[in-house]
């Protein structure tokens, strides 16, 4: 078993007396402590908020993907669902709580993530991306068909709810800031016990060898419908803080199948199988294009109209993406981890 | 060496949040006399041609406004452009992106989706957001939504104003009575979205009613104008958008359907909607509240003026007078004149969110003043007041030759005193469930 671990990509392993502890710590701070102070209203709404939404769902997919090996194109399906479960839970039950509301929402995108995963246990590999695109499109259909998900609002488009726990409310942009930070931290340390947990070796035996997984004794049905679960549940979660803490409006179409393809995207370029990953590659997904868009209506816009701009970044993000995979094929994390390598030599060297 | 390696990478961090943090405040200082117009375009993506020509007409317009008057009374309008490629969560970043400058006037996203998610945030900014032709329909209700103005028509208003049309075509409603009307629907929360109001007015003149979904994109309808034949439609409403328009007329065409029986909605009544169709499209009605074509005197203006200075928009000189570009310059008649309408009241100086928000409460352009503006025939008139955020805006109705839209009917108006009920009804839940105070008179003091 050890040794299995030890062969992952970048393991995270959250003990909890390592010095590792004293990095995620820092962040928290600076997270908590100095950016609701500090930070603009746009860095907080436009690009922290949608950063953390989407590094939870990118937790959720890597889960799926990264760890147990299922490969997964249905991701925004399970962020609808999130969002919209949640969106009627609080209508339909007023007396529920948010959080709980939250927490039935991710449980409604687990069942249904599950329902969706029973294809694994006959699928492989792109068989199987294509069979969750089944989840994709149904629940995107169902969503528009049926207007008692969106409460028969006559154009599809729902409103949020405010966010609200007990007597607090995070209306603000730094509220629904730090609602999403809580969420997301929570979440991602409870994703990281469960990755060291027995649960978390058998995701990757499973992912490794499943014929050999199955010999030593690994329910191959449990652990891939549980990978299934506790990734939709994941997304699910981050569907409701997209929906309710960033865009503050639901509608089905914002849930395509770009939006799965970008999840998917984060993944592969932060690192498969990494927490730090997801983060990394939510970062290069969101934050990086709003840098360079800014930087480039701040030097060029006069020049150039915004479709002009547009295009020239998405061709500097595609080429810098071929080129950060051809340097390390395993994703920024591993870029990252080789760089800070590379300094300890060259200090130890020197020292 | 754990440790230094984390407290570098917080640094890092920190120092990626400090140039993010630090990047507003690059924005040049506005200076005193401007009224500033943010604008969520797109440019590229899949609806690049409705919204290259919209933002088009209103940079036109207000880049003619600077050009030939200096401003509006001498207040310079200025505007930046954010791509959101029609996506909402580009359009809410755009929105913090700029809603910070100075002297908003007014936000213009011409999409449903960023409106929804905008309407918090402007309501809390005190800041008008227009949805011309579209957007939230019981946003109508200013008694609700103070900030929120979809002028000129709203859903609802279309198909009353579709329906009134075919009965001016019949010879009167009375006519209506037993003919057969297909409602031709995208499979989307807009295309939906009028399909009660069809039910209720088939009630009120009992017509013979069938609703028809085509699922996005709509690129294959063999099976929908089969069922049209089959129920023997005397009109077919096309509620499309995109690929679904053309698609439509070339498949009524190999179905028999008369091509001028097809009465298109606002949002497949546009050059780029027929030109695919090629000949099926020759013949083809759909409704419009602004007239295309380059002859009446602001066009002129605008290109002479503008184009006239190589400051025009548009990259392709045809699509001047186009439906989008045309809308773009409604559009932007509107805004600038409620400005003006605001500066009368406030002061000729750079005016607050709010205070648009008064001067769009009082835009009252009867006919006279839209051709004072240079506009008659452009559009007809607009009436909006503090509880009636649309206006009463006229809508006509257009047949496309080959080549041009022509204009083959009068100003209609639709049914907008059958319509107000359902929208209070909503708004008012809306204002339920929000806690929001219904205003009473337009002086009520507005804000949540």
């Amino acid at each position: 078993m050890t040794t299995i671990t030890e062969t992952t990509v970048a393991p995270t392993r959250l003990s909890w007396l390592t010095p590792n502890l004293l990095g995620v710590a820092l962040l928290l701070l600076l997270g908590y402590g100095l950016v609701p102070w500090i930070g603009s209203d746009y860095l907080m709404d436009a690009v922290l908020t949608p950063f953390l939404a989407l590094a939870l769902a990118a937790i959720g997919l890597n889960v799926l993907t990264g760890y147990a090996g299922q490969v997964s194109l249905g991701s925004a399906a399970f962020l609808a669902v999130g969002a919209y479960a949640a969106y009627n839970l609080n209508l339909r039950l007023p007396s529920l709580p948010l959080l709980a509301d939250i927490v039935l929402a991710g449980a409604i995108a687990a069942a249904v993530g599950i329902v969706f995963g029973l294809p694994s246990l006959r699928l492989r590999g792109f068989y199987l991306a294509v069979s969750t695109l089944a989840a994709q499109f149904f629940v995107q259909w169902a969503l528009t068909k049926f207007g008692w998900f969106s409460n028969d609002n006559a154009s599809g488009v729902i409103d949020a709810p405010v966010i609200r726990i007990g007597s607090l409310s995070f209306t603000s942009a730094t509220g629904r800031y730090v609602f999403s930070l809580s969420i997301v931290a929570v979440a991602t340390a409870l994703t990281a016990r469960l990755l060291a947990s027995q649960i978390g070796r058998n995701f990757i035996a499973v992912r490794d060898h499943e014929v050999a997984a199955k010999v030593i004794g690994v329910p191959l049905l449990r652990t891939k419908l549980l990978a299934f679960g506790i990734s939709s549940f994941l997304i699910g979660v981050a569907g409701v803080l997209w929906a309710f803490a960033y865009l503050r409006t639901v509608e089905p179409a914002g849930f395509n199948l770009d939006r799965s393809f970008q999840i998917l995207f984060i993944i592969i370029i932060g690192g498969l199988a990494s927490l730090r990953g997801a983060f990394i590659g939510a970062a290069f997904i969101v934050v990086f294009p709003l840098l360079l868009s800014r930087l480039g209506a701040a030097l060029l816009g006069s020049v150039f109209d915004s479709g002009v701009l547009e295009m020239s970044q998405r061709i500097v993000i595609g080429a810098l993406i071929i080129a950060f995979l051809i340097a390390e094929p395993r994703g920024l994390v591993a870029l990252i981890d080789r760089a800070v390598a590379a300094a300890r030599r060259l200090r130890s060297s020197q020292s | 060496m754990t440790t230094f390696r984390h407290a570098k990478l917080a640094l890092g961090a920190a120092l990626a949040l400090g140039l993010v943090t630090s990047l507003p405040t690059f924005i040049p200082q506005a200076k005193a006399d401007e009224q500033f117009f943010p604008l969520q375009s797109y440019r590229v993506g899949p609806y690049a041609a409705g919204g290259t020509g919209f933002f088009g007409g209103f940079i036109d317009y207000l880049n003619l406004i600077n050009i030939r008057d200096g401003g509006v009374n001498g207040v310079k309008l200025t505007w930046d452009e954010g791509e959101t490629q029609y996506e909402v969560e580009r359009g809410v970043e755009v929105y913090e992106r700029l809603k910070s400058r100075p002297g908003v006037a007014a936000w213009n996203p011409l999409s449903v989706g960023i409106a929804y998610a905008m309407i918090d945030r402007i309501s809390k900014d005190k800041v008008p957001l227009i949805t011309i032709n579209h957007g939230r329909t019981d946003s109508t209700d200013g008694r609700v939504f103070p900030y929120v103005f979809p002028l000129l028509l709203n859903p609802y208003s279309e198909t009353s104003g579709i329906v009134n049309y075919i009965a001016t075509r019949e010879g009167g409603a009375e006519k209506l009575k037993g003919k057969k009307i297909v409602v031709l629907y995208h499979g989307s929360p807009y295309g939906k979205e009028t399909i009660p109001i069809y039910k209720l007015l088939s009630d009120k003149y009992g017509f013979e009613l069938e609703q028809i979904e085509v699922p996005h994109p709509g690129n294959e309808q063999q099976s929908q104008w089969l069922s049209i034949r089959r129920a023997k439609a005397d009109y077919v409403v096309l509620r499309g958008w995109g690929v679904m328009n053309p698609v439509a007329l070339k498949t009524a065409q190999k179905t028999g359907f008369p091509v001028d029986h097809i009465i298109g909605n606002v949002w497949s009544n546009s050059e780029e909607d027929v030109i695919p169709a090629g000949d099926a499209a020759k013949g083809y009605v759909a409704i419009t509240t602004q007239a295309s074509g380059a002859e009446y005197p602001v066009l002129q203006e605008v290109i002479k003026t503008v184009y006239g200075a190589g400051k025009g928009n548009l990259d392709d000189k045809k699509r001047i007078g186009s439906v989008y570009h045309n809308l773009g310059i409604v559009n932007g008649i509107l805004n600038v004149e409620a400005v003006r309408i605001a500066q009368e009241k406030f002061g000729k100086r750079t005016l607050t969110g709010d205070e648009v928000r008064w001067g769009f409460e009082h835009l009252q352009l009867d006919p006279a003043r839209v051709e004072a503006l240079g506009a008659k025939g452009l559009f007809h008139s607009i009436n909006v007041t503090w509880d009636n955020h649309e206006g009463n805006g006229r809508v006509t109705f257009q047949q496309w030759d080959g080549a041009k839209w022509k204009v083959v009917s009068d100003w209609i108006s639709p049914d907008w005193a059958a319509l107000r009920p359902i929208i209070e009804k909503s708004s008012t839940a809306y204002a339920q469930e929000r806690g929001i105070k219904i205003r009473t008179s337009g002086d009520d003091p507005v804000g949540q």
